[in-house]
């Protein structure tokens, strides 16, 4: 059985708890274990964070790395905002030894632990991928989801920068339409598919509206094809476009499910648990 | 004569009239603070062409790379186009001449944040790590919602434990980000 240090993050725990539940229970299933580490914080996010200051982005994500380290474990995320500073954090921090001593600087002279450049963050879906496979979560669907259209919003730090992720082609992936395909539903293409949702980098704080007409477009979008839900595994996209889709007043709403609330369907969890009643869109499936 | 005379890295006057000064030290901040790439851009427009905020702005990131190639700081650190990306990325997997594009516009909303420019929102939500450790609030409704779905009402992060937290406001405060916010921007 596999263990991670659960990080929550701020909009999953704050904003749409029902992800975190279903991530708690569906990880449960499938055999992997999951710790909290009360010392997490914020990632940081880098749109207020590393946009306004560097030097604190990278040493509050270290702060987290060593709080991993500590409890001697790998971290795994289930939010794209917070794979990107972790893993790019970790990614710089565990190959340039002079930053790794200008950060363990600062955490020094703040009363903390020094960081010692090996704690790895993973995202969920690779997990899923890579460790547990699909044809073990084929296995825990109880309830195929064959007919169901998926328009699967990938997010943008989950793959990007893919000089420093590595995982998949930014431009044509596979990872997450394999990893819905498993439930029998159906993965459908659309225009721009891999487009921003809109909300990053301090656009929703700071320019709403702006933000807000990049959700448009890309649901324009959705509105030429068939597709019955949004798929996304990143809470902030998932706000975007929950709350967003109610904030544009359009006719045709599509429910917005983080990929754990999808396997909380196609396992039968008790529907209770995913928190569907926390979305602005019904998810009445 | 031109009043932004891009004339390269010159400065000063042209036939009598003063002309548009660049601050030449400006990409090679851009440069020190690990942006080297900047100077490879050939504004060939892939960047532009792939910006999904520049479909619905103003916003041109080719043109404030190559301000920023040029010194034109003022109007850079100025620039509420700055603060249009999204940090998607996608400029930067494309560009054929690898410029790190996203990296470079986060380094120059570092440099304009020093100079003052940061935005009211930002103040707001930076306010909030500064003082939480988080950048959101949790709300009483909130600790509810979490409850009914079996979860601890308060989330088990440093928002759980008072000591923890104070490590990473500690944290916080040393890297000078708790005055930043106080100070607030322009
Ligand atoms: S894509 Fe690259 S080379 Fe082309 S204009 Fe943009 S930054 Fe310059
Ligand atoms: S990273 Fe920023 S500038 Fe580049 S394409 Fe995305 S929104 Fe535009």
């Amino acid at each position: 059985m596999s263990k991670y240090a659960f990080f929550l993050g701020c909009v999953m725990p704050m904003r749409y708890p029902g992800i975190e539940s279903s991530t708690r229970e569906v990880m449960k299933q499938l055999g992997v274990e999951l710790f909290d580490v009360e010392e997490f914080s914020c990632c940081p996010a880098p749109g207020v964070t590393r946009s306004l200051q560097s030097s604190t982005w990278l040493a509050v994500a270290a702060h987290n790395l060593v709080a991993a380290q500590e409890a001697g474990l790998d971290i795994m995320v289930v939010c794209n905002g917070c794979f990107g500073s972790l893993a790019e954090a970790a990614h710089m921090l565990n190959h340039d030894k002079d930053k790794l001593a200008e950060v363990n600087k600062v955490l020094k002279a703040a009363g903390s632990k020094e960081y010692k450049g090996k704690t790895n963050v993973n995202h969920f879906a690779v997990i899923l991928q890579d460790e547990i496979g699909l044809d073990a979560i084929a296995k825990r669907v109880k309830h195929k989801l064959d007919g169901m259209n998926v328009a699967i919003h990938y997010g943008c730090h989950f793959l990007k920068p893919s000089a420093v992720k590595e995982l998949d082609n930014p431009e044509t992936p596979r990872i997450l339409d394999d990893l819905v395909e498993v439930t029998g539903a159906t993965s459908v293409d659309y225009r721009h598919k891999q487009m921003c949702c809109g909300a990053g980098g301090g656009v929703r704080a700071n320019t709403p509206d702006v933000a807000l007409k990049m959700t448009e477009e890309k649901l324009n979008y959705l509105d030429e094809i068939e597709a019955d839900i949004i798929l996304d595994v990143c809470p902030f996209c998932h706000l975007q476009y929950d709350r967003g889709q109610k904030d544009l007043d359009r006719e045709t709403k599509y429910p917005v499910l983080h990929l754990s609330q999808f396997y909380g369907l196609a396992f039968e969890m008790d529907n209770k648990l995913l928190g569907f009643n926390m979305h602005d869109v019904p998810v009445d499936l | 004569m031109f009043k932004y005379g891009i004339s390269g890295f010159e400065s000063g006057h042209y036939m009598g009239e003063s002309v548009y000064k660049p601050d030449n030290t400006f990409p090679q901040q851009i440069v020190e603070r690990g942006g080297t790439t900047l100077l490879r851009c050939f504004q060939c427009g892939t960047c532009t062409g792939s910006c999904p905020s520049g479909r619905q702005t103003a916003f041109r990131i080719r043109k404030l790379i190559r301000w920023a190639q040029l010194g034109i700081a003022d109007k850079v650190l100025a620039s509420e186009d700055l603060w249009m990306c999204t940090t998607c990325y996608t400029c930067q997997e494309r560009c054929p001449r690898g410029v790190e594009i996203t990296d470079i516009v986060m380094t120059m909303r570092n440099l304009a944040v020093e100079a003052g420019y940061m935005q009211e929102a930002h103040v707001r939500i930076g306010g909030f790590l500064a003082k939480t450790g988080h950048l959101l609030p949790l709300k009483e409704p909130m600790m509810k919602a979490r409850k009914s779905l079996g979860l601890d009402e308060t989330p088990p992060t440093v928002l759980a434990n008072k000591k923890n937290q104070e490590l990473v406001l500690n944290i916080i405060k040393e890297t000078g980000f708790t005055d930043l916010v106080k100070k607030g921007g322009k």
